[in-house]
């Protein structure tokens, strides 16, 4: 795809685009004089940091910002010549959704949640020609249904938003953005929202939309594996300017311009590559953290005998000090759920739970409180996790007085203490969470749950509402935590390439069990479950045609009904290898090699053991 | 808050009820009950705001108002506080059979007519302001309390309360310091109107007569006035505009309030 692209004219072209954000405190310049230019047929890349002016740019040239506070100062946005920034607003109407189809980040709430789905791919449809009668646009809405990869078109179209997926979600947006054969599309951070293998499955219909259509596409994304993968030019932006554009392989191979190779030299470790933190190997003894079969069950109804979300069904893992296990699966796989059960803000099903020896499983009162101290949690969305109305060094030192520490401890001057300890300066402590960016709220919050001196830190996706600098930065934070303060952690993420970089094991979690751990060397490297390859081969590499080489595997569908798993093996319904046992017989997590173990029937239990 | 010009005026208007309320009495030139001048004054240098058909003085009156419309809307609002957020609090935090029951209760209390229940109280036991504060004090509350509750439901799903859990905070920690403190600012909007009403209900009350006798009211007052309003204009007048100011400065503070909060959220 690279290399190739088009040498006609742009169909679409930002010309001196200057936009200002006018606040109570004057103007601001969030966009300062961009030019890009896409031909039919082609993918530019759009990349840069979150703030950037990524968006914001695409926005203005559709006019869609909201004026004010936003404000056109300069610049053109022409389409097919016509300049959209002084066209009459009623034609701009017919050009929006009809020659320039959108794609949002967010699959949630860019369908309208009570509209069948297919009515309102359809009135995406009738909304450009009134011509087309109801039942053509229905037949056309099958068809483009169909063509994003959606099963069962015709059925699924007359369910309802909160009934599909988000990947599902997503494909229906791009059929409407493409329903109307588009001139150009533009997709702002299309799976940003999204699990890697649902991700995969996304990039690949968008590719198809735009072969299908032969539109001139402008994909924003912060990712650069993604940009790898779909660019054939890049444009690279960076407070509100475009510092370089280039073709996808030039760029890679040669940035021109320090912003771009800065930007390169942060992405992190591709997989394959070998981690680039020491291993620690955990030292021998007693492990910290042992859990236990453990089960976690939601009754759906009112009542607890009726069927239950089996959100973790059976983990059994434990964590020497000093060492850190990653657990990495799709949303929904029962990850956060395992994380709050292990820290006991849910309560077990059955199961066990041991910190340092004592069973914690069952604890309540002044015991519980006590463990609370020593076995800590970091939650993905800072902006969530701390009290909007007190202030970050109030929030650190709250801790200590929960505990009754606060006196005794001096509890001030020890916020103050790990504030800075976690790079942030004792000068922002009587700052309000609001006014910190969320890579400083995920450092208080991290700081927060040092507090009480813990052995173990549970940290639930601590990164992935990160940017990816922020992301690196925090990431080695944590790492350096780690060695310095000899914590035990326990880290939930979405991402191979976050848990790599930290972690000394990892564990493979698919709809509520573990299917493969292992050292996570061995596991990124030699990954024996059929799920975590496809996991693997789906995780974009910001390198362009890395991923071809490699291979993929794209995963189709979604995760069964936790409700009701299958009898078998739980992956079956979307393995493309599985054999007739599968169905029937559930595999267990046997050896293979020194700590790594699959549950998988192809990989074949260890000679001489009974099936 | 103060950026907005609604909220400008509005904290001006309640800032005037509050000063009046407060010194009012002890710098009117006269005793508002005192016949003193002659009937009918129209407004003068000795007279501000005209005298009543009795001589009596209308800008003495209206300073003595002030104090009893402060009083009743401050203890009012401290009573329906106080229950309000209680009700709402543990409606919300407990959910289940304890919100079941507290909500039937408090539908109870929204649907009594408040006024008519005032004038009942008024004429069994007598009028006077300490029963005039109670009714409406117990009769005031279920607005906030829904109100409090409905934050508390979403409020307690937030990340950061669950952070708290994992902390170790207790329950009722959690209540006071982590939700409480979120939920206020929704509820001091709603109490700003229900302060409002409730001086507007006090001004009728008096209007009709069955206010306090002992202490002067603007509603008392402007009932006095509106008997000669063919003849004379200002003793209906001032201690009307008295009233308007007094309840439009807690409608537009808690509307500023309401912005204001709502932009930082």
């Amino acid at each position: 795809m690279s290399g190739t692209a088009p040498r006609s004219d742009p169909v679409f072209q930002i010309r001196g685009l200057t936009v200002d954000f006018v606040g109570p405190s004057g103007a601001e310049r969030a966009v300062d004089g961009v030019d890009l230019g896409v031909r039919p047929g082609e993918t530019l890349g759009v990349v840069g940091e979150s703030g950037a002016g990524k968006s914001v740019t695409v926005l203005a040239a559709l006019r869609l910002l909201p004026e004010p506070p936003a404000r056109v100062v300069a610049g053109q946005a022409l389409l097919d010549g016509t300049d959209l920034l002084t066209m009459p607003s009623g034609e701009l109407r017919s050009v929006r959704g009809r020659d320039i189809g959108m794609v949002f980040q967010d699959p949630f709430s860019s369908l309208h949640p009570s509209y069948r789905v297919g009515d309102q791919v359809a009135e995406a449809i009738r909304v450009h020609d009134r011509t087309v009668s109801r039942s053509a646009a229905r037949a056309r809405t099958a068809e483009l249904l169909d063509l994003v990869g959606v099963p069962h078109p015709t059925r699924r179209a007359r369910e309802y938003p909160h009934q599909w997926s988000g990947g599902m979600r997503q494909r229906a947006v791009i059929a409407m953005a493409i329903a109307n054969g588009p001139k150009v599309l533009i997709a702002d951070e299309p799976t940003t929202a999204l699990d890697v293998t649902t991700q995969a499955q996304v990039l690949d219909v968008l590719r198809t939309a735009q072969r299908e259509t032969g539109a001139a596409t402008v994909l924003i994304t912060h990712d650069l594996g993604v940009i790898a993968e779909m660019a054939d030019r890049v444009a690279v932006f960076h407070d509100g300017r475009v510092v370089e554009t280039a073709t996808a392989t030039e760029l890679f191979r040669s940035p021109r311009h320090e912003y771009t190779a800065e930007l390169l030299s942060r992405r992190a470790g591709a997989i394959g590559a070998p981690s680039t933190t020491a291993v620690l190997r955990a030292p021998p003894g007693p492990p910290v953290l042992e859990v236990e079969d453990l089960v976690k069950h939601f009754p759906t109804g009112r009542r607890a005998t009726g069927p239950a979300v089996h959100a973790v069904d059976g983990i059994t893992f434990t964590l020497a000090p000093g060492e850190s296990l990653g657990l990495v699966g799709e949303s929904g796989c029962g990850k956060s759920t395992l994380a709050r059960t292990v820290v006991r803000l849910l309560e077990p099903t059955s199961g066990r739970i041991r910190l340092d020896g004592t069973d914690i499983t069952r604890q309540g009162g002044a015991d519980l409180r006590a463990t609370r101290a020593r076995l800590r949690i970091v939650f993905q969305d800072p902006s969530g996790s701390l009290n909007p109305r007190r202030r970050i060094g109030d929030a650190v030192a709250e801790p200590l007085r929960i505990h009754g520490r606060h006196r005794s401890d001096d509890g001030r001057r020890r916020a103050l203490e790990l504030l800075d300890r976690v790079g942030i300066g004792a000068a922002l402590a009587h700052r309000w969470p609001h006014e910190l960016s969320g890579g400083q709220r995920q450092r208080v919050a991290i700081a927060r749950a040092l507090a009480l001196e813990p052995r173990v830190l549970v940290l639930d996706e601590p990164v992935s509402s990160l940017d990816a600098p922020v992301r690196a930065q925090v990431l080695d934070l944590l790492d350096e935590l780690r060695s310095d303060l000899g914590l035990a952690y326990l880290l939930i993420s979405h991402d191979l390439t976050v848990v790599r970089q930290v972690c000394d094991r990892v564990a493979v979690m698919y709809l509520g069990r573990f299917v493969e751990t292992g050292a996570a060397d061995a596991v990124c490297t030699r990954p024996e479950h059929p799920y975590t390859r496809a996991l693997l081969s789906a995780v974009p590499v910001a390198e362009p045609g890395a991923r071809a080489e490699r291979g993929r595997i794209v995963l189709g569908g979604d995760l069964p009904d936790p409700t009701d798993p299958p009898s078998g093996c739980r992956f079956e319904s979307r393995c493309g290898q599985s054999i007739a046992r599968c169905a029937t017989v559930d595999p267990s997590l046997t050896h293979r090699g020194t700590d790594h173990e699959c549950a998988c029937h192809l990989v074949g239990a260890p000679t001489g053991a009974a099936p | 808050m103060v950026r907005r010009p609604g909220g400008v005026i509005g904290v001006a208007m309640v800032g005037l009820l509050v000063g009046v309320g407060l010194i009012g009495p002890t710098v009117a030139p006269r005793d508002p009950f005192a016949i003193d001048g002659p009937s009918l004054a129209s407004p003068s240098g000795t007279y501000p705001f005209g005298t009543d058909p009795l001589g009596r003085d209308v800008w003495s009156g209206v300073l003595h108002g002030a104090r009893t419309s402060l009083l009743v809307a401050v203890t009012v609002a401290l009573l329906v506080l106080a229950v309000g957020t209680a009700v709402g609090m543990a409606a919300g935090y407990r959910a289940g059979w304890v919100d079941d029951i507290l909500m039937r209760i408090t539908e109870f209390a929204q649907v009594l007519p408040r006024f008519f229940l005032a004038i009942v109280v008024i004429a069994l036991f007598g009028p006077g302001l300490d029963r005039l504060i109670v009714v409406l004090g117990l009769t005031s509350w279920p607005l906030l309390a829904r109100v409090v509750r409905a934050e508390l439901l979403s409020l307690r799903e937030r990340e950061f309360v669950e952070a708290a859990r994992a902390d170790g905070a207790g329950t009722m920690r959690i209540v006071v310091r982590e939700l409480l403190p979120n939920a206020l600012a929704p509820a001091l909007v709603v109490l700003g109107l229900v302060v409002a009403q409730v001086l507007l209900i006090e001004a009728s009350l008096a209007f009709l007569g069955l206010g306090d006798p002992n202490a002067v009211s603007w509603g008392y007052l402007a009932n006095q006035g509106q008997r000669v309003l063919r003849v004379a204009w200002w003793p209906a007048v001032f201690p009307g505009l008295a009233i308007v100011i007094a309840v439009l400065g807690c409608n537009l503070v808690a509307d500023a309030l309401n912005d204001a909060l709502g932009a930082r959220r």
